[in-house]
């Protein structure tokens, strides 16, 4: 097996989010790079050439393609977020496709919340509108390490590269307020295909790459924190078979950072300090285990460790912050509004506490990025700053460092819906 | 060829070389993803059960249960529900993979819920149990008083699916309410619920079928087989290849043939089309599958039966 499928093996992963309306040709543009990779079957477009006849439309509708549930064909709109695979043979790709409109911000932060990468798009013939602001700092807000923005419809605007300037220099304007480490701009044509798998042979004073190369050789790896070992452990193995009688094995998926076998670490809250002794994956023995593995580690000393602590290495950098004590930039997800004071559960790793919101420091109006500090009802969509005490202590680093270690998400008690996530300042 | 597939098993083994880059490939990353979730579903239930079919992404789900609890066993048992319409050498896979991993393997049988009147048999001759089993499985998870169901549902195969959580809430009569789906971030799962209800949980949503044959391969995962080449008597309906079994109604114009078929699903037999293909190994699987244009449901009858056919199914309670 060699040649094109053992370099299928070595394929990496990405997971980019596109936010945006039926409007922007988000649809067209993600048909578009399903059509050409060869993601979208026969069968597949059969089905949507069959409905989009029956409803009418002269163009085979692509949005049918990521359109799931009834209601959304019916109402021509995409209420969830949907996941959309396609590979090259560089990399396979999840799409996290979200609705763009404001009502839609909390399934935004939720495909935000997991990707590499963010494409919002933006119609050359509009500019820079509100929801290009609101996309943009949303992926901030996220901390989503690489944002393209993709100029779509210049095939509508003479593929003007005075247009395009103007609008990366608006965006450029807009994004010196934002933190994001990695931003990019790509004048394309989903409709046509320019820019977007195969160079435009129009919009010759573009020299940049297109966008699928972009997705193709974005660097990834180093998104991951490489620095600070945490390590939540999740679940204990203990066989007590009579092959294993004492394996004790802490099972867990490495949150960052790199761990070898003979390595010092700390366990929290305990504060016990103890060495690596195995890293096991099935009958694999790893000398070295790094985010994002899946592993089990076992250690030297016999200590009492349990789902919800903590293991960390100590010598290199930042501890995290041990504190019942939280600040978050938390998205309200539900219908019933935000108790100032209320109880809820907090989730966090693999932990869970009862916990009360303790102050709302202000909301965010995310059209204009202006803080408000009166109004501080905190209903659906909103974003807000708050503070949070739990009951019991929790090791966490702040979200701009650690993803994993920097994320919560708030737990209605009477309805165990979860209405809000957070992230750690 | 031996000598690949030694240096693909390699390159996996040792990691050395992907180590010093601390990157791992995607197989690799959806394997550390899925067994985060299937650990955290023991860790967050209290009786969890995962569902087994003896196809090829039940067969890979267990593969993932096993690696996130060795050396100890996995805590859970597995649950088939089994339409009485089999491939026998899907149910002989199943009985010796359970006896070989020591693992204990429920049978729901459809046949209990007829007999008990709680469904009726469909009649004519497209007459499937598919639809049935969402009873057997209903009434399993409620008799067992499970609050966890694992499924081996991916999101790539059905639009229906591809708005499905990892961990899917479900109402106290087992219903999906596909709208009001809890939001899902980062790696927090919340599995709490009310007493009655439960949840189905799905450890390869972000697995396409591409993935799933090239894990297998790389795993050098032992499959049934059907998955592979044979010589088989069918018929074709609509479009469909079935495989003419003794319970499978023909009607007269159709005619039995011996051709070379192969499963690209496992599902009850009737509505489980067959594939026409010579594929003896994985790798020709792998080149076979990626060169195919119809998805694998595209097979499925159970699919065709209208647009909304999963989403329909789904929100009833099936898997």
């Amino acid at each position: 097996m060699s040649g094109k499928e053992s370099g299928y093996l070595d394929m990496e992963l990405l997971r980019f989010t596109t936010a945006g309306s039926v409007d922007d040709g988000k649809s067209t543009l993600i048909g578009r790079l399903l059509y050409d990779s060869k993601a979208i079957f026969e069968d597949q477009m059969e089905a949507i050439e069959r409905v989009s006849e029956r409803s009418g439309h002269e163009e085979v509708n692509l949005a049918l393609l990521t359109d799931g549930l009834r209601s959304e064909r019916e109402q021509g709109i995409t209420i969830d977020v949907a996941y959309r695979y396609f590979a090259t043979p560089k990399r396979k790709f999840i799409i996290a496709d979200t609705p763009g409109h404001i009502q839609y911000t909390r399934n935004m932060v939720t495909g935000a919340s997991t990707a590499n990468v963010a494409l919002i798009l933006v119609d050359a013939r509009h500019g820079v509108l509100e929801q290009t602001l609101r996309h943009a700092y949303i992926a901030s807000l996220l901390q989503i390490p690489h944002v393209i923005f993709c100029i779509n419809k210049m095939d509508l605007v003479d593929y003007s590269q005075e247009t395009f300037e103007k609008i990366k220099s608006d965006i450029d304007a807009v994004s010196s307020k934002l933190s994001v480490k990695d931003i990019r701009f790509v004048p394309i044509s989903a409709l046509k295909g320019d820019n977007v798998v195969d160079r435009s042979e129009v919009m010759d004073w573009y020299d940049g790459p297109t966008l699928m190369y972009l997705l193709e050789n974005i660097h990834i790896s180093s998104d991951i924190n490489h620095d600070d070992f945490r390590f939540p452990v999740q679940y204990v193995i203990r066989p007590q078979s009579a092959e294993w009688p004492d394996y004790r094995g802490y099972a867990g998926r490495i949150a960052s950072g790199a761990i070898k076998v003979g390595d010092e670490v700390g366990v929290l809250p305990s504060g016990f300090t103890s060495k690596v002794k195995t890293i096991d994956m099935m009958e694999e023995s790893l000398d070295v285990g790094f985010a994002p593995q899946s592993v089990s580690i076992t250690l030297e000393d016999e200590i009492d460790i349990s789902r919800g602590d903590m293991l960390i290495k100590r010598n290199n950098g930042s501890e995290p912050k041990n504190s019942q004590d939280i600040e978050a930039m938390v998205c309200w997800f539900n219908e019933r509004k935000l108790m100032p004071r209320g109880k809820y559960v907090i989730k966090h790793t693999s932990s869970d506490a009862r916990c009360m919101v303790t102050d709302i420091q202000y909301k965010m109006n995310i059209n204009t990025l202006e803080k408000n500090e009166e109004d501080k009802e905190v209903g659906m969509n909103d974003i807000a700053r708050i503070k949070i005490r739990s009951t019991k202590p929790l090791f966490f680093d702040s979200y701009s460092r650690n993803r994993i270690t920097g994320s919560i998400i708030l737990v209605d008690e009477a309805t165990n819906e979860t209405v809000a996530a957070g992230m750690i300042i | 060829m031996a000598d690949d597939s030694i240096s693909v098993k390699l390159y996996c083994k040792t990691n050395q070389l992907i180590m010093d880059q601390y990157r791992i490939n995607h197989l690799k990353e959806l394997e550390a993803e899925s067994i985060y979730v299937i650990r955290e579903v023991a860790a967050q239930f209290e009786n969890p059960v995962m569902l087994f079919s003896g196809g090829k992404d039940s067969i890979v789900m267990f593969h993932l249960a096993r690696k996130a609890f060795w050396p100890g066993k996995v805590p859970f048992p597995l649950m088939h529900i089994d339409t009485g319409h089999n491939f026998p050498e899907a149910l002989e896979y199943r009985d010796r993979i359970m006896e070989e991993t020591g693992t204990k393997c429920i049978v729901a049988l459809v046949q209990d819920s007829i007999d008990q009147g709680r469904v009726v048999e469909e009649k004519g001759v497209n007459a499937s149990r598919n639809k049935l089993q969402t009873v057997t499985l209903l009434d399993a998870i409620e008799n067992h008083k499970f609050d966890a169901a694992m499924g081996g549902g991916r999101r790539d195969e059905e639009k229906a699916r591809a708005k499905e959580r990892f961990f899917s809430h479900r109402d106290e009569f087992g219903q999906w309410d596909p709208k009001n789906q809890r939001p899902e971030l980062w790696n927090i799962f919340n599995g709490r619920k009310n007493m009655g209800e439960h949840f189905r949980v799905f450890p390869i949503s972000n697995w396409t079928e591409m993935d799933v044959w090239q894990y297998i391969y790389m795993e050098q995962i032992d499959l049934p087989s059907l998955y592979f080449t044979h010589k088989r008597e069918v018929f074709n309906r609509d479009g469909v290849w079935l495989a003419k079994l003794p319970f499978m109604q023909l009607k007269d114009t159709e005619k039995v043939e011996t051709l070379d078929v192969r499963c690209r699903t496992i599902g009850d037999v009737t509505c489980t089309g067959l594939t026409l293909s010579t594929a003896n190994t994985l790798e020709d699987i792998i080149h076979e599958v990626a060169s195919t244009r119809t998805t694998e449901r595209g097979g499925r009858a159970d699919d065709k039966r209208s647009e909304s056919a999963m989403e329909d199914r789904k929100r009833e309670g099936y898997f």
